[in-house]
């Protein structure tokens, strides 16, 4: 079995929690470990939701925010989708040996994303604009 | 969520409840920024009662620990999850702030 949500919401970052909550009560229904559904997918979709919103849409709540969750026994796949013009998500490599790291106030979204989801990579969007797709296997 | 805070001794105890992500984290920043502002120097956030915390949260609370240590205060953290520790370990964070496993531990730090 295969269940997808999609989901549109305008620019503002108070429909985030109501979307991770949807998609994280899927995550436990199809049986996901907790920590799955309780970090690696909250965090990173929040990452992805907030990117879309404040960078791809500018907050401009007159743009949308497009997501498609689609799971399944093998794996989560979140699509987060904006009206913005993106930027490259694979080659970001922070610097995180030093103590700039540390005392930065922002940067840490992608990275994050990145280490709590198997992949992220930038794909075709359905319309103008920008999508991110995060995978994450059930291991 | 919501942010509740409380006076232990000289420490304020400032507690988050549900998530600290970027809807909500200028919310913390202000009210902490404030109690700054009339006088407070030691902040022990509790996070026992604690969802998730994203990188904005994070960010604020980098910066917040940038503005009291400033300021000559000291901010503490306690009662990180299993889930908020790996956020902490994953982002080197656990080695910038004082992470107590528990707010009578993190009150007595100071």
């Amino acid at each position: 079995m295969r269940l997808t949500l999609e989901l549109d919401i305008p620019s503002d970052v108070r429909y985030i929690e109501r979307i991770v909550s949807l998609v994280t009560t899927q995550c436990a229904d199809f049986e996901y470990p907790r920590r799955v559904c309780s970090l690696n997918v909250p965090v990173a979709l929040t990452e992805a939701l907030s990117n879309a919103i404040l960078r791809g849409n500018h907050e401009d709540t007159s743009k949308h925010v497009r997501v498609r969750a689609s799971l399944d026994v093998r794996a989560i796949v979140l699509e987060v989708e904006d009206e913005g013009e993106g930027f490259d998500v694979e080659s970001f490599e922070p610097d995180t040996s030093g103590r700039e790291w540390l005392d930065r106030e922002d940067g840490r979204g992608l990275f994050l994303m990145r280490k709590l989801m198997d992949r992220v990579e930038r794909v075709p969007s359905g319309s103008v604009g920008t999508a991110v797709r995060l995978t994450l296997l059930r291991s | 969520m919501s942010f509740t805070m409380h006076r232990q001794g000289d420490v304020l105890v400032v507690d988050v409840e549900g998530q600290l992500i970027v809807g909500n984290r200028q919310e913390l920043k202000q009210k902490v920024l404030d109690e700054l502002e009339r006088g407070e120097r030691k902040f022990l956030i509790d996070f026992s009662k604690t969802g998730y915390i994203d990188s904005s949260g994070l960010g604020v609370l980098v910066s917040l620990s940038k503005k009291i240590r400033e300021q000559g205060g000291e901010l503490r953290l306690a009662n990180l999850n299993e889930d908020l520790k790996t956020l902490f370990e994953l982002t080197k964070l656990d080695t910038l702030f004082q992470i107590s496993d528990s707010r009578e531990r993190g009150l007595a730090s100071f």
